[in-house]
């Protein structure tokens, strides 16, 4: 940090020290003025002190000032908390940062009351700038973020969703897959399949692709290690509804599917399964793995 | 499976912080022993339910930190393990960073395609720890050593 | 943790079957210890079966698996048949990620199902498949 820029960080920390009141109002009033938010005034000012205390403190810290935001821990936690709450009273993430460069005004004004000189205003202005740039930017990649969450959670739900595991007989469980099959969906397929076959003992698991349009080599590869899977867990696998075109592709790719049991429709793999079972002479109580 | 990030193979090039994430410091576990071994094993389970990964994701990170550090102290004569805390657009992550001065590895491709069905177990565990986990990277000088990097996110 | 060296994986015997059950701190040492001193047994004993419970392995890696395999192979060339029982869930898929199949190793659900496929299982068995618990009494 050289001389002018700590010249600069401790006016402004003297400023926030002697007319923090001041400022809290004037950005309070700002806010109300240019960012529609359904917090009351009340809980705004109490903000304002909170924020303006810690930005003080970050300033008078040895952070530089290309991210004293984001450095200074408690700062950084204020903004991220602030954001969520403007969420949450209903803001748009438009609001909430016209809420934080409000911030930019009341704080010039406050320093431009003891300092006439441009010379020194300034550069004051400028570290003011960057300061709630960064503030704002900071708000909005929370947001971000947050948004992010909320999607990959509900994704997950909606693959949760697609991918039943149904108990179709005594010791036999079946998954229909309908749709697409990628690599998310392929290991929520083979986890929930796995965790059904440890709950219910199962003997035989019968994965269903009737429903499936295209099979491509990493989709093939995957049914190859749900298969494996299974048997590593001691019980078997069938894939029934093979459709002629897939069955084709298969060939045509040179996937090595010979190990795997398949049958042409759920109906037979339900037979074979059930002949599996219901013979339950000692060997078939164990899984060779191939 | 789908791998991503960037590999870098040969050429030492500073691993890329992902935009806007903060990775925050972390702990650093020395193998040298069997036993140490075990140890990591432990510090990474750890990590990996702070991180808030489910049961099968946790077994993956731990079985790679497994490969990796067993690599380190076989082919690498010892090393460290540096655990850390990725953050990246509102996912979590865990870094496994595996270090060793040994020989390096002399034919990375090799060691890379130990092959999808062998399953033998032999060669240096590589390719078995990468696809277990979302971002590999590894940096290998012969005479130099070997530091590998890899990362899965919490995609729940 | 301090001392090792005093970790035995226990090899109870029924009959002509080895039972034992792997531990979850299972370092690369006690695992070779542990393969040896099984292979010994089924020799000296002329075991017929032996069943492996992992049921507690909370993680299996390549080193694992490879022992696993070698046991399975060399067992077998002694004329013994290994089952490998109650892998779990999360291990299952992890190992079939990580490219190991355990070729030629015989797997079942869990230990009671393992005996049972060991001949373990003298009182009549219930018409539909039902429990199986009185058989191993």
């Amino acid at each position: 940090m050289n001389a002018s820029d700590a010249a600069v960080r401790d006016r402004l920390t003297t400023a926030i020290r002697e007319r923090g009141d001041e400022i809290a109002d004037r950005w309070v009033q700002l806010q109300q003025e240019r960012a529609a938010i359904g917090i009351d005034e009340g809980e705004l000012r109490e903000e304002a002190d909170a924020l303006l205390v810690l930005l003080g403190g970050a300033l008078n810290s040895d952070h530089g000032m290309e991210s004293v935001v984001d450095a200074h821990q408690d700062l950084r936690g204020a903004v991220m908390e602030l954001s969520l709450r403007r969420e949450r009273s209903g803001a748009t993430p438009t609001a909430t940062s016209l809420a934080i460069l409000a911030l930019k005004d009341a704080l010039l004004e406050a320093v431009e009351r003891d300092n006439h000189d441009p010379r020194e205003l300034f550069p004051a202005a400028l570290t003011i700038n960057r300061l709630l740039d960064e503030a704002a930017a900071l708000s909005f990649n929370a947001y971000v973020e947050r948004r992010e969450e909320i999607i990959q959670r509900q994704s997950r739900q909606l693959l949760e969703l697609s991918t039943p595991v149904v108990h179709l007989w005594r010791r036999i469980l079946a998954v229909p897959l309908i749709g697409t099959l990628d690599t998310a969906r392929t290991q929520v397929v083979m986890e929930n399949l796995l965790q059904a076959i440890q709950t219910h003992d199962a003997r035989v698991a019968i994965i269903d692709i009737t429903g499936v349009q295209t099979v491509d080599t990493a989709v093939a590869q995957h049914l190859m290690q749900t298969v494996n899977a299974v048997r590593l867990m001691g019980a078997d696998c069938f894939i029934s509804g093979v459709r002629p075109s897939i069955a084709q592709t298969i060939a045509q790719l040179g996937i090595d599917l010979s190990t795997i049991l398949t049958r042409a429709t759920l109906a037979d793999a339900l037979a074979a399964a059930v002949d599996m079972t219901g013979q339950d002479s000692p060997a078939t109580g164990t899984t060779k793995n191939r | 499976m789908k791998l991503s990030g960037e590999r870098t193979m040969g050429a030492s090039v500073a691993p890329v912080e992902a935009g806007g994430g903060a990775a925050s410091a972390g702990a650093t576990y020395s193998v040298r022993t069997d036993e140490d071994l075990i140890t990591v094993r432990h510090a990474v389970r750890a990590a990996t339910v702070e991180t808030g990964f489910g049961l099968v994701d946790q077994t993956r990170v731990v079985t790679a930190a497994s490969e990796l550090a067993r690599n380190a102290y076989i082919h690498g004569g010892g090393g460290t393990v540096t655990i850390e805390f990725p953050r990246n657009a509102g996912r979590r992550g865990v870094r496994l960073t595996v270090r060793d001065e040994g020989p390096g590895i002399p034919d990375l491709e090799a060691a890379l395609a130990d092959g999808f069905t062998t399953g033998s177990g032999l060669g240096h565990g590589l390719g078995g720890a990468r696809r277990l986990m979302h971002d590999f990277e590894v940096h290998t000088e012969p005479g130099k050593g070997t530091t590998i990097s890899v990362t899965r996110w919490n995609t729940q | 943790m301090t001392d090792r060296q005093s970790m035995d994986i226990p090899i109870l015997r029924l009959s002509d079957v080895l039972v034992t059950g792997l531990i979850n701190e299972l370092d690369d040492k006690t695992a070779t210890v542990f393969a040896d001193e099984l292979t010994e047994r089924i020799a000296t004993e002329r075991a017929r079966g032996v069943l492996i419970d992992i049921s507690r392995l909370e993680i299996i890696d390549s080193f694992v698996a490879r022992t696993l395999t070698e046991l399975s192979t060399m067992a077998r060339l002694l004329g013994a048949r290994v089952i490998v029982a109650g892998m779990r869930p999360p291990v299952a898929i992890t190992l079939v990620e990580l490219g190991l199949q355990l070729t030629g190793v015989e797997t079942a659900l869990n230990a009671e199902q393992g005996m049972a496929a060991l001949g373990w299982h003298h009182a009549p068995r219930p018409p539909e498949g039902g429990t199986r618990r009185e058989a191993l009494g």
